[in-house]
């Protein structure tokens, strides 16, 4: 049975993890490569590399970090941030990304998850979506979630897979940070809409957090969190014998 | 040395990242010199068949990997390169692969249950059918490895060493003599899949 997986994301910014990292063994807790080595060796099913800089030298920085990484990490890598066009795809790929994530770049040309499908294979494709409540209805927003789209979250995921997306990054922005579990009810009304595997993000603060999810969710395929992960409060290792403890399918 | 078949599908930059730390010299070529001096063969491939059988065989790669093939030289296939091995595929069309391992590529809509999602992708358990595979030195029954596919290997019976469950079981890995072939990446599998390649560079040319 395939199992349920465990995604620590690092945002990455002039070649630097954000977000503090604390790690015993760790040297430099702000290496995305020594940190991606960490995780990879202790449990992590794959990685998120979210590239947050704005500038030409920032993306070059990133290019140069994913490739070190991938020269010494052996699962699956996803990219994200800044991924507008084709170019951007090939320019990660090259690097040794296996799937690029796309989010504001796919709101401003919807044709771009239909050309990277094409040319690169659904599985490569991820639709990355923050969606928050607005007046009781779900909403995409865009720039890192400051700007209501005004489009409605789920039509806008279905339409996503229709185009080849091969899997759904849902970030609920009502529970981001707030560390009191996913967002069951957002999430639960994606997997209704979509064949794709679908990957949580949001909300995570504890364990149980991660074991509610895939117990009362047993369509969602991953779970998706930074800081817990990075802060220490969560271990891979311990997550994922709990959630083997709990019947639920884990790498152990 | 080992020689990374490169025809023009797919991205050999993990790969290559693989076999350097694991310490094997390997090299992603295009040159039937370079293929025919190496000691090993990858054959790795992502895409569609039929695309890829043909690119293979307008390079004059297929024709040469066949002959090394039959000499003794071990071959191992990755993903799409696995499927490649086998005698054809039923991937939008018909296509005919090399056929250095008895079988057939079909859709894995085919077997599994309707609820099951496809592609099939993620981490999977290996349950090893021939545990005294050379490939599997290093591999425990159980081990979990990555997979991204929406096409399977099926009709290959003698050749399965190992299969994942799926809602059935998928072939997951075949050998034939010293021809090898995995429908996981494992080069994208951690140490499991490091080990799976490391056995492999251990494996005895049946020359």
């Amino acid at each position: 049975m395939i199992t349920k997986r465990i995604i620590p994301c690092l945002d990455v910014k002039n070649g630097r993890v954000v977000k503090g990292v604390n790690f015993e063994g760790l040297n430099d807790v702000s290496s995305p490569v020594e940190l991606a080595k960490y995780y990879s060796e202790n449990g992590a099913d794959e990685l998120v590399f979210y590239d947050i800089t704005a500038s030409s030298d920032g993306r070059k920085i990133f290019t140069d970090i994913l490739t070190e990484t991938a020269k010494s990490v052996f699962i699956p890598m996803t990219v994200g941030g800044g991924i507008n066009t084709l170019e951007d795809f090939d320019r990660v790929l090259k690097c040794g990304a296996d799937k690029v994530s796309v989010n504001s770049g796919a709101i401003r040309n919807p044709a771009l998850i239909y050309e990277a499908a094409k040319r690169y294979g659904d599985q490569c494709v991820v639709l990355s979506v923050d969606v928050k409540r607005v007046d009781g209805v779900f909403r995409v927003f865009a720039k890192g979630g400051r700007e209501n789209t005004g489009m409605e979250a789920i039509e806008w995921i279905r339409r996503g897979v229709e185009s080849g997306a091969g899997e759904i990054v849902v970030n609920s922005i009502d529970t981001d940070g707030v560390k009191g579990g996913f967002d069951l009810e957002m999430l639960d009304a994606v997997c209704r809409v979509v064949s794709v595997p679908v990957i949580a993000s949001g909300g995570a603060g504890k364990i149980e957090d991660f074991i509610t999810l895939f117990n009362t969710l047993p369509k969602v395929d991953a779970g998706l969190a930074a800081s817990i992960f990075h802060f220490g409060e969560v271990r891979i290792r311990d997550l994922k014998e709990r959630m083997a403890a709990a019947g639920i399918s884990a790498r152990l | 040395m080992i020689a990374i078949i490169d025809y023009g599908v797919g991205n050999l930059f993990s790969l290559r990242s693989s076999f350097a730390a694991i310490g094997a010299d390997a090299v992603a070529t295009a040159d039937p010199a370079v293929i025919q001096a190496a000691d090993r063969i990858i054959l790795p491939g992502v895409g569609a068949f039929g695309d890829a059988a043909q690119k293979l065989k307008d390079s004059g790669m297929a024709e040469l990997v066949v002959r090394e093939a039959e000499r003794g030289k071990p071959i191992l296939g990755i993903c799409l390169g696995m499927q490649l091995l086998l005698e054809k595929s039923y991937e939008y069309g018909e296509h005919a692969g090399l056929g250095l391992i008895p079988g057939a590529v079909k859709p894995i809509a085919d077997v599994v249950p309707k609820d099951y999602k496809i592609p099939h992708i993620g981490w999977n358990a290996l349950h090893l059918t021939d545990p005294a595979c050379p490939i599997f030195k290093y591999t425990k029954n159980g081990d979990c490895v990555y997979f991204v596919h929406s096409f399977y290997a099926t009709d290959c019976a003698p050749a399965v060493i190992a299969t994942a469950e799926y809602g059935a079981p998928l072939t997951a890995a075949v050998a034939h003599k010293n021809v090898y072939g995995c429908q996981f990446h494992p080069e994208k599998s951690g140490a499991v899949g490091l080990n799976i390649l490391r056995a492999f560079c251990e494996t005895e040319a049946n020359v």
